[in-house]
């Protein structure tokens, strides 16, 4: 089974977040390359949706979704860095 | 980047069919109005959601074939064999019918009109359509940045919107399209059908040199070749920027 | 609930009788929280791992020499899809435990690629629960499993380990993959047990 992109994370990450988190810098909590949530290795099937590391393979993101419920992992990740307007 | 920043939380909304075109015997595009779509950035894809009476529902990612335009947008559509999803917008969506998407999703798989550096589009298949979004948006943005799309399709019959590249081609305002046949060539076509190579990027693409921002979307087995081509040759890896359509998430 | 969709209906049968909430599909969808890994027989080898760290471990011809058997059941995964009477062929937990001297009440399985899944040990016997290398006929295929997966069909089906390499036996429950992210600690699909609280 081969991955996709970690932009199409984009729907699922925009329901739980006003920004857009694929834009994000995360650093991989494994191997400590940092990179876009968009550079990403995505495994998309539900049961829920898995965020790779494209430097070493290692999980940075898990998240599943219930009818009324979302679960984040992000142990896999460091940090996130988002991007936010400048301030005037 | 300001509006990547802060968009608000994305949430399913309801669009209604406006048109239908069909793009070949096996694609069409589809014209959707939605009432508060803030427009969308070249490149972005909509998640698609359908739903049947009993609550059955199927839920697959569709690239926005049109440039940005507030309140509506389009998207074309592959059927697949055994597409479930694709068969329904396909075959059953008319006009007048609802149609529940989420978006416009995605800031990073996106080219920005205010960028000059050249770009190359690399397209495999239904790949084209988010490519093709970016060639709308550098008009209707009054663009000059050179493009350069390597097209690749199985024949002449299974390539989208044909017409409408050559006419933009002939304009000869800074657009060249290859096509790039893998199984079936048109009458009198020079070269044997075949996959992209090194040598058809080398020619049809930009050099290294020029530091193109480059745009690789197809079949994800595709994509990985291609970007592979391109890393090989000298392109820097981090100008390179896929999207992969796969058995989920992609258009099915 | 979404929007209908008018005139859509998936690719999905009608009439039998499901778990509540699952519909009947034609095809076998993958499911994979990442690469599909590539394990040869020749390397492969399930280790059972008892509470005071006593291991039994097969290869895989020690483990194809064990008594086996052909398994009809109906499978339902918690994304809703339900297939019947699927065939497989496998050795039974029942078989494996037989030489196994264990106190434990709980079980984690663990596959090649780190995927885990938890249940009580008793999920494991009396018939309820096969290592199978065997699917429709044929060697069980990568991307659903093969060499060889789990299979407990009376639980949702991420219960049912591919890649299935050993199986821990603890005296204390430890949730797995999924468990640890909403998805329900048991998972029976009549009782419609797929998150957390239900």
């Amino acid at each position: 089974m081969s991955h996709l992109d970690g932009n199409m994370l984009g729907g699922e990450l925009g329901e739980l977040f006003t920004m857009d988190v694929t834009m994000a810098v995360a650093q991989c909590a494994s191997c400590g390359t940092p990179g876009m949530i968009a550079q990403t290795m995505v495994y998309a099937d539900a049961p829920g949706m898995i965020a790779r590391c494209p430097s070493c393979g290692e999980i940075m993101l898990r998240l599943a979704r219930g009818p009324d419920r979302a679960w984040l992992d992000l142990r896999g990740v460091t940090y996130l860095q988002l991007p936010m307007p400048a301030e005037p | 980047m300001a509006r990547a920043a802060i968009l608000g939380r994305l949430t399913w909304q309801e669009g209604t069919v406006t048109a239908v075109r069909e793009e070949t015997s096996t694609a069409r595009t589809i014209a959707l109005n939605l009432p508060g779509w803030p427009g969308h950035l070249a490149g972005q894809h909509v998640d698609v959601r359908l739903t049947a009476e009993d609550g059955y529902s199927a839920q697959r990612s569709y690239s926005i074939a049109s440039p940005p335009d507030d309140g509506r947008l389009e998207l074309t559509v592959q059927r697949l064999p055994d597409g479930e999803v694709s068969s329904y917008l396909d075959d059953v969506l008319e006009v007048g019918y609802p149609l529940e998407l989420r978006g416009p999703i995605g800031g990073w798989f996106v080219w920005d009109p205010a960028s000059t550096a050249p770009v190359l589009l690399v397209a495999g298949g239904s790949g084209v359509v988010p490519l093709m979004a970016m060639i709308r948006t550098r008009e209707a943005a009054g663009s000059k940045a050179p493009f350069r799309l390597v097209y690749s399709v199985r024949s002449p019959d299974t390539a989208l919107y044909t017409e409408e590249l050559a006419e933009r081609q002939r304009r000869g305002d800074g657009l060249d399209v290859s096509y790039q046949y893998t199984r079936t060539t048109p009458p009198g076509w020079a070269a044997p059908p075949g996959r992209i190579n090194a040598e058809v990027l080398a020619s049809a693409g930009w050099p290294p040199d020029r530091h193109p921002a480059v745009f690789v979307c197809g079949p994800t087995p595709f994509v990985e070749a291609v970007a592979n081509l391109l890393v090989n040759t000298g392109h820097d890896p981090g100008a390179i920027k896929t999207e992969r359509f796969g058995p989920t998430g992609g258009q099915s | 609930m979404g929007i209908v969709s008018p005139g859509f209906h998936g690719r999905r049968q009608a009439g039998q009788k499901l778990p509540p909430g699952q519909y009947l599909v034609t095809d076998f969808p993958v499911l994979s929280a990442g690469p599909t890994p590539r394990v040869d027989t020749g390397s492969w080898e399930l280790r059972i791992k008892t509470e005071t760290g006593q291991v039994h471990s097969w290869d895989w011809t020690a483990f194809r020499a064990l008594p086996s058997e052909d398994i009809t059941v109906d499978i339902h995964c918690v994304t809703k899809w339900s297939k019947l009477q699927t065939g497989w062929q496998g050795v039974s937990l029942d078989t494996l435990l037989a030489g196994v001297d264990t106190g434990a009440g709980f079980a984690l399985a663990r596959s090649y690629g780190g995927y885990t899944t938890n249940l009580p040990l008793a999920d494991l016997r009396d018939g309820q629960a096969w290592i199978a290398y065997e699917f429709d006929g044929k060697a069980l295929a990568a991307e659903h499993g093969g060499p060889a997966r789990l299979l407990v069909p009376h639980l949702y089906f991420w219960k049912s380990a591919k890649w299935v390499t050993g199986i821990d036996l603890m005296t204390k429950d430890m949730p797995g993959f999924w468990e640890s992210l909403g998805y329900h600690n048991y998972g029976d699909p009549w009782r419609e047990q797929r998150y957390w609280g239900d």
